[in-house]
């Protein structure tokens, strides 16, 4: 019986770890439902990028006010898991406060976390302000209503009660340890939980126990299920923000990709040998399809973008587009990217496997031609998030599918094409007229 | 640069008219000032003229990557026939264009924006600006989305306006955080979509608020853009939208 909380702890704790694997490994079956594209050059510039733009939040202070905010609560998360360790490690062993015998160093590090725990919750309750009472224009946009929203404040709620269980088992700790009950040795500095103590006066020592310990044990299954909650929400970037980062283009942001198979294509048009009557392959070759209306036609780059926006909304409310009234906003793009994604994972799970079509596809049951067709390919969005996210180049991938599989651009862009391909200009003008400027005046 | 050509000269770099600079009346302007600018630093080019074809770019925004190719494929061979090296342009759409998405199909060049060469003229000591008619004068600049963001040209257009002894003022979005004019990814060519305001309007509400004379444009198309928001904003009379290379023209006195 003397093992029994150790037991208990080692089964929550795989629980834990094993419930989170198996959504990393859906994740990662579903980001490799994209096509494939190589992002193993430059690792250099690569690892230096996920260094100064994840690891060090770069643009996130574009924004000064919720940029350092975030690198409060961004410390808090990767600092106080130093703590999270010596919990573990107490879980499992039965021990207590294992890492006191650091002395000093430990007294700093106690110290620290607890500084930081308060700063979380500062930073969180202006974040929950900003989103609810401020209600920031970025907050409120038609795509946030429902879950988006619940999600949102759902993480700010679970941070603070966290941050509070952590201070309520130091706190109570730190009251037995005055009182000296025996197992609760003298360690650590408590700057922040000291000042609970009025709440602790006069309760018994059994009591105070049942409060650390209950402290203790909320807050380490706490932090398991917010491991587990990632998944299944908007927070996933505190993972996906470095891969995203490494993996992100290195391009100039205005050079798209050229298209391979239409390459060949024109390549082969091009090709005086070719003979127009020659018959085709042999074997079943599947014509590629250009561009893309679901999500599968996008690269396992697109994907992870997507599971990696965390609907922070800095990419709309740059986006012109969007300020000036029109539905395209970049962060619904990727949000409805995800959510497709998501459902087809669903799908492919329940079909052992293999995806059964559903009659749906990213393409008008989530994202409209009307949003598609108002970007003006500037950048804003791409340039504004602060993860590297890159919501244009699936913008044009549909607006290729549009154009190249079914012919459906806006009539005066087709008017315009067609110009570009009579008279090599996007105006009704006779390219034998080019160098009329000369002579006018 | 047939005439060149037949007469076995090679020009030390080809000037890139472009649709607009060809066609558009406004954008006319733009090419002589910039071709007067050319002169009178005696460099050496040529213009592709009649065989000059559409970059493609508009059509390769709008997603027709097949035209966009076949463009880049027919643009890339008249260069190839006259052996060009060395490309400059006014027009920041084309100038993205030839510069990234060009070499993967096979057409290599330097390429850079006017406002690039005309600093490297100035450095030179090519062409001096006197005078200053511009001196002191309220001159507000717009980021061409394809100079700007998309190939981090930022500082070349405001050096040479700050060369004009004229007062560089910035808008509320500018460089990184530029704001598009609305022409770009092919809104230029047809209707806005449904919304409460256009873009260019915004825009120019943006360069009024900073009390700017000019409106210094270094694209073609943001040109027009921020023209019709002047006019929308019935500003005419006050403020003026020039490129450039017409202030550099203006200031040399050419």
């Amino acid at each position: 019986m003397e093992y029994l909380p150790n037991i208990i702890f080692l089964l929550i704790l795989l629980l834990g770890i094993g419930f989170f694997t198996r959504n990393i490994k859906r994740l990662s079956r579903n980001i490799k439902l994209g096509k494939d594209v190589d992002r193993t050059d430059n690792r250099g510039q690569r690892w230096a990028n996920m260094a100064k733009i994840a690891l060090g939040q770069t643009k996130m202070v574009v924004r000064p006010i919720p940029g350092i905010l975030h690198v409060i609560v961004y410390l808090g998360f990767i600092i106080i898991n130093i703590e999270v360790l010596e919990i573990i490690l107490d879980g499992i062993f039965g021990t207590h406060r294992l890492f006191a015998p650091l002395g000093k160093g430990y007294d700093f590090l106690i110290g620290s976390f607890e500084v930081l725990a308060l700063l979380v919750i500062v930073a969180v309750v202006v974040f929950w302000i900003r989103r609810n009472v401020l209600r920031l224009r970025r907050f409120v946009k038609p795509e946030m209503k429902g879950w988006p929203k619940k999600d949102a404040n759902l993480i700010l709620y679970i941070e603070v009660v966290l941050m509070f269980l952590f201070l309520a088992m130091n706190g109570a700790d730190h009251a037995l340890q005055q009182m000296g009950a025996s197992h609760y040795i003298l360690a650590g500095s408590f700057p922040v939980s000291q000042f609970m103590a009025p709440l602790f006066e006069g309760m018994s020592t059994s009591n105070l126990i049942l409060v650390e310990r209950t402290a203790w044990w909320l807050h380490i299954t706490g932090i398991l299920f917010f491991l587990n909650y990632l998944y299944y929400s908007k927070h996933l970037h505190i993972l996906l923000a470095f891969p995203n980062t490494f993996y992100a283009n290195l391009k100039p942001l205005g050079q798209f990709n050229n298209l391979e198979s239409v390459t060949n294509e024109v390549k082969l048009m091009m090709d005086p040998s070719v003979d127009p009557f020659a018959a085709p392959p042999e074997g079943n070759i599947v014509p590629e399809k250009f561009g893309a209306s679901d999500v599968t036609d996008l690269s396992w780059v697109q994907l992870m973008n997507a599971y990696t926006c965390t609907e922070c909304g800095r990419c709309t409310s740059e986006c012109p587009a969007n300020l000036t009234g029109k539905k395209l906003s970049p962060r619904k793009i990727m949000m409805d990217t995800r959510d497709r994604l998501e459902e087809v994972g669903k799908n492919i799970d329940l079909n052992k496997g293999i995806f059964v079509p559903d009659g749906k596809q990213l393409l008008d049951a989530y994202i409209t031609r009307e949003e598609l067709w108002a970007c003006t390919s500037c950048n804003a969005c791409v340039e504004a998030c602060p993860v590297n996210i890159d919501p244009l180049s699936i913008i044009i991938d549909m607006r290729r599918y549009l154009v190249m599989e079914q012919s459906a651009a806006p009539s005066d862009l087709n008017n315009m094409m067609g110009n570009i391909e009579n008279n090599g200009a996007p105006w009704p003008f006779n390219q034998m007229d080019r160098l009329n400027w000369v002579n006018e005046n | 640069m047939a005439q060149m050509f037949a007469n076995g000269q090679k020009p030390e770099v080809l000037f890139w008219v472009g649709c607009a600079g060809s066609f558009d009346d406004r954008a006319k302007k733009i090419t002589k000032a910039f071709v007067k600018i050319l002169n009178k630093a005696k460099v050496s080019f040529a213009v592709l003229g009649t065989e000059e074809s559409c970059s493609g770019d508009p059509a390769k925004r709008a997603g027709n990557e097949f035209l966009f190719q076949m463009q880049a494929v027919g643009n890339i061979e008249v260069m190839k026939g006259y052996g060009i090296q060395k490309v400059v342009t006014a027009c920041p759409h084309c100038f993205n264009t030839l510069k990234n998405e060009y070499p993967s199909l096979g057409g290599n060049y330097e390429v850079i924006h006017h406002t690039q060469f005309m600093n490297e003229l100035l450095a030179a000591g090519k062409i001096t600006l006197e005078g200053g008619i511009f001196k002191g004068k309220r001159i507000t600049y717009h980021d061409p989305c394809y100079l700007g963001r998309a190939n981090s040209v930022y500082e070349a257009p405001r050096e040479l306006i700050q060369k004009l002894d004229a007062e560089l003022v910035e808008m509320k979005n500018c460089r990184k955080k530029g704001l598009c004019c609305g022409a770009g990814g092919a809104q230029m060519f047809k209707e806005p979509e449904k919304g409460n305001k256009d873009v260019n309007i915004e825009r120019t509400e943006q360069a009024l608020e900073t009390q700017a004379e000019i409106i210094a444009a270094a694209c073609p198309f943001c040109n027009t853009m921020m023209t019709d928001g002047i006019k929308n904003k019935e500003k005419e009379a006050s403020v003026v939208v020039l490129d450039i290379a017409e202030l550099i023209a203006n200031a040399a006195d050419l």
